[in-house]
Order: structure tokens, then C-alpha cells, then sequence
């Protein structure tokens, strides 16, 4: 049942970014390209959803007070530092040059369209190259983002 | 500003929020498209399950969107293959090492006002500006 909610999370995550105009990635360079026919859709995109996320994890957060049987939480912390700036600065580059991210990406990929394909399988590569850096070279295991918070110890 | 679609834009993001929101409240997991990729590229026990279900959601939201939204999967884009090879590497690469892309600071981070998403999607709109720029007004998109 939960994987069900999970794949409804999936579709419905697609269809946010089709219907923002995300997926074109026409549209994600007009925003990015300030010297041209500017689009400020981006900015409200951005806007919106952050903002309904914000109240729903808000709402969430009450809810899971209220409930005295729920395990204690605390927010994994994540350091400013140069990975995090640099990083973000390389996929930056990548981004402007195209106008795909990877959601709006995998999305693509399912009509076959062949430009879809070569940015998701290089972006793929891309991923393989960060994780065998980080195990080989770097001497850290591969970090997880996706876990937003993680439960205290004892 | 031709194109600019603020109705579509909010309705969409809005959808965006709610579809992150509901794989927070049944996984307990933030809906960043790049670090669910690149989780499932690790093959953790146990960890699998929720990436590929999420992930098929996603390309099957692309089958239904051509289907009945064509106009939102029409990618027109003329670029050589070197250019999005090398955007595709950046962009996977730089994701992993920034922790998270677009939707994983830009809509979960900002959405909980987390400092380091800010600095993030600074760094990220910084370069993408510029990049975008350059590739758009002064090569005139051909890269």
C-alpha cells in the first residue's frame, strides 16, 4: 500500500513538472538567459511548491507532536562547505548549458526522445563517477541524501 | 515575457509540494530526483524498493503527460552531442557532490528553510545565469 502512495508520488511529481512547464527545457533556459526573452515562470514554480511543502511538513510536524507514541526525530545535518558550493556550482553549469535537471530529464526520457536519453544516461554516468570517487579516492562511504532525518541513537 | 505562464506555473508547483509531501509521509524521505538516482546506484539492502517504484512513477507520468499534455514533452533542443554529454556529466556529478538538485533544495530544502539548500540553489542559480547566458545570447544556442 505504501509503495502504491510512493508511485502516486512519482506520477504526480511528473505531472507537477509538466504542467509548470519544467520539462521543456526551452523554458527553464529563458529563465536562466537574463539577456534574453525572459521567462520569470521558474521563480514561481520554485515559489509554490517550497511553499506548499512548507506547510504540509509544518502541519506533519504538529500532528507528530500531538502524537506522544512517535519516535523522536532530529534533522540530519548537512555542513556549508566546498562540496556543497562547488558542487552545486558544476550542476549549475550543467543546467544552464541545457535546460535539463534531472527530473524534468527522467520525465523526458519517457517519450524516447534521443537529446532526453544522452543527458540521462551521461547525468547517470555522472552519478557512477561522484560514487566510485567518493569510495576509492576520498575514502568516505557515498552520502544519502534523501534521508531527511534521522532518529537519535538510544 | 511572452511566455510566461504564472497560472500553469503555480498550479504545477503546487503539485510539485504536495507529490514531495506525500513520499515524505509515507517513507519519510525527501523527494530529491538526484539523490534517489544516485541512492539506487549504491544497491543498499533494503533501500531499493521505494527509488525504483518513485522513479517508475516518474517516467510513467512522462508516457501519460506526451499522451495527454504533448505540448509540455516537445523538446526541440539543437545542441551537439558533446555539449549534452558533458551537461549530462555536470550535472549528475555536481548533484551528488552539492548533495541535492533542484528539487532536492530547491522545492524539500527551501520548503524547510534549511540554510545550506539556500546556499545551494544560490550556487546553482549563479551558474546556471551565466551559463545560460552565454550559451543563449552570446553563442546564440549553438554549443
Amino acid at each position: 500500500m505504501l509503495l502504491v502512495l510512493v508511485f502516486i508520488s512519482g506520477l504526480l511529481f511528473a505531472a507537477g513538472l509538466g504542467i509548470s512547464g519544467m520539462t521543456q527545457p526551452e523554458k527553464v533556459s529563458a529563465f536562466l538567459n537574463i539577456m534574453g526573452d525572459w521567462d520569470p515562470s521558474l521563480v514561481l514554480v520554485l515559489m509554490s511548491a517550497s511553499g506548499s511543502y512548507f506547510v504540509g511538513r509544518k502541519i506533519m510536524a504538529r500532528r507528530d507532536s500531538l502524537d506522544h507514541t512517535s519516535k523522536k526525530t532530529s534533522r540530519e545535518k548537512i555542513s556549508i562547505d566546498k562540496s556543497l558550493i562547488g558542487g552545486s556550482a558544476l550542476f549549475g553549469i550543467g543546467w544552464g548549458m541545457v535546460g535539463f535537471c534531472p527530473g524534468p530529464a527522467l520525465v523526458a526520457v519517457s517519450t524516447a526522445s534521443p537529446v532526453a536519453i544522452l543527458f540521462t544516461v551521461s547525468m547517470i554516468l555522472g552519478m557512477i563517477g561522484y560514487n566510485v570517487l567518493a569510495q576509492y579516492s576520498i575514502g568516505v562511504s557515498p552520502k544519502d541524501e534523501t534521508i531527511g532525518k534521522k532518529e537519535i541513537a538510544n | 515575457m511572452d511566455d510566461f505562464t504564472p497560472f500553469a506555473s503555480i498550479i504545477g508547483g503546487t503539485i510539485l509540494g504536495i507529490a514531495a509531501l506525500i513520499l515524505f509521509a509515507t517513507v519519510k524521505r525527501i523527494a530529491g530526483v538526484s539523490g534517489i538516482i544516485g541512492g539506487l546506484l549504491l544497491f543498499k539492502k533494503n533501500d531499493t524498493a521505494w527509488r525504483v517504484v518513485f522513479l517508475s512513477g516518474l517516467i510513467f507520468g512522462g508516457l501519460i503527460l506526451s499522451k495527454v499534455y504533448p505540448k509540455t514533452l516537445s523538446i526541440e533542443l539543437t545542441y551537439s552531442t558533446p555539449a549534452l554529454i558533458l551537461a549530462g556529466l555536470l550535472v549528475g556529478f555536481g548533484s551528488r557532490i552539492g548533495n541535492g538538485c533542484t528539487s532536492g533544495h530547491g522545492i524539500c530544502g527551501l520548503g524547510r528553510l534549511q540554510p545550506h539548500s539556500m546556499v545551494a540553489v544560490i550556487s546553482f542559480l549563479t551558474t546556471g545565469i551565466i551559463t545560460a547566458t552565454i550559451v543563449g545570447t552570446l553563442l546564440r544556442g549553438v554549443i
